[in-house]
């Protein structure tokens, strides 16, 4: 299966074999409280099998940086 | 899986929630909670005119949305920074969910309002650019919505974001800082806009997912100065312990704003705030933290110019 990583930096995978998407994100080392796993615009939950020849994106939800939280008075 | 409520496919799976939803399920789910937080804060009410600062990014995004949906009166707020090609990308992105909604958006460019850009700024103050432009970001925004007439001022922070806050204020014991977070921030003076934050309770992932199911076209595309930033430091340890226990950045930042910090805000003293003697913002001081860094910097950058 493809699988498309795409951030912060987008790369493509290669990988042979079925598998549910828990088992996928363990393979990838991804923490699954940070990601979604997206097959033909459906997000799909860690119990689902994703299988060869099925293109899977998966997208980083966390960001950061300079925020604008801090409570500040100037 | 299936969704709690119809039993359909899941397509989202909240283990703090210790529930899952198929799409239409979520998206009720994902706004009922939001409205749940502007009516328990007191955050707005409809007629309020509202001013959202949008970055292009999913949670500005989300929170526009949803206003919009709702039929709000609010108008977008989107600061230029002047960063390569991710500023770029997101004040297209912006603009575009701007015109396929029909939503009003005002447009602010630092370096055209103020003289510079993050990367100028950060280079003539020789600091962090996270600093200069969160402090930027926050005193525009404020100035804009005092300026045109604004009720209140919304942001998309998420409850990562105040969870990771949070953390670092108590890891640095910021009491002043830790005092002033709370989701509505109320104005105390004229000039100081109230400041909520409607997606408090809902994680980004939620927020990413809502986004995504919604069609929400998002800038993806980190800011390339976050790389390494704290915050993101602070994110991961959070999202390794929810990993393990479900709930914990809910709990972290819920008991902090119920039991926590109503005890940190009568701890402090009053802040004797005045108006600044350059733009009449409030401050602390003679001159306002923005209006300082700014001239700071274009000192320096005379001085290298001249040298």
């Amino acid at each position: 299966m493809k699988v498309i990583i795409r951030n912060p930096r987008r790369r493509e995978l290669e990988i042979e074999g079925s598998r549910r998407v828990d088992a996928l994100l363990r393979e990838l080392d991804l923490n699954p409280e940070q990601v979604l796993v997206v097959r033909d615009d459906d997000l799909l939950t860690r119990d689902v099998m994703v299988r060869s020849g099925d293109t899977v994106e998966i997208v980083t939800a966390i960001s950061g940086g300079a925020g604008t939280g801090r409570g500040s008075a100037g | 899986m299936r969704c709690t409520k119809c039993k359909g496919t899941a397509s989202i799976e909240l283990r703090r929630h210790h529930s899952a939803f198929c799409k239409p399920h979520y998206l009720e789910f994902f706004d009922r909670q939001v409205e749940r937080a502007i009516r328990r804060h007191k955050m707005f009410a409809p007629g309020d005119r509202i001013l959202v600062g949008v970055s292009g990014g999913k949670d500005s995004l989300t929170l526009w949305d949803f206003l919009l949906r709702h039929e709000y009166d609010c108008t977008g707020l989107h600061i230029h920074l002047g960063i390569g090609d991710y500023s770029g990308n997101s004040h297209q992105r912006t603009v575009a969910f701007a015109e396929e909604r029909g939503a009003s958006l005002i447009t602010v460019d630092l370096a055209q309002a103020y003289g510079m850009g993050v990367p100028e700024l950060s280079d003539a103050l020789r600091r962090v650019p996270c600093s200069g432009c969160g402090l930027s970001k926050r005193y525009i925004l404020n100035k804009e919505a005092f300026d045109r007439g604004f009720d209140v001022v919304a942001m998309g922070h998420n409850l990562d974001d105040e969870a990771a806050t949070l953390m670092g204020n108590v890891l640095h014991w910021e009491v002043g800082s830790l005092a002033r977070q709370q989701p509505a921030l109320p104005s105390t003076r004229d000039t100081l806009i109230k400041r909520v934050k409607p997606l408090y309770t809902m994680t980004e992932r939620e927020v990413a997912a809502n986004a995504i199911l919604r069609g929400i076209d998002y800038v993806e595309e980190e800011c390339p100065n976050s790389v390494g930033a704290r915050s993101i430091v602070y994110k991961n340890a959070l999202d390794d312990i929810e990993a393990k226990s479900p709930g914990t950045k809910h709990g972290f930042v819920s008991t902090f704003l119920d039991r926590i910090r109503p005890v940190m805000e009568t701890s402090q003293e009053d802040f004797d705030l005045r108006e600044c003697t350059i733009c009449g913002q409030a401050t602390t001081g003679e001159v306002c933290a923005f209006c300082r860094m700014w001239q700071q910097a274009r000192e320096k950058a005379a001085l290298r110019t001249e040298k």
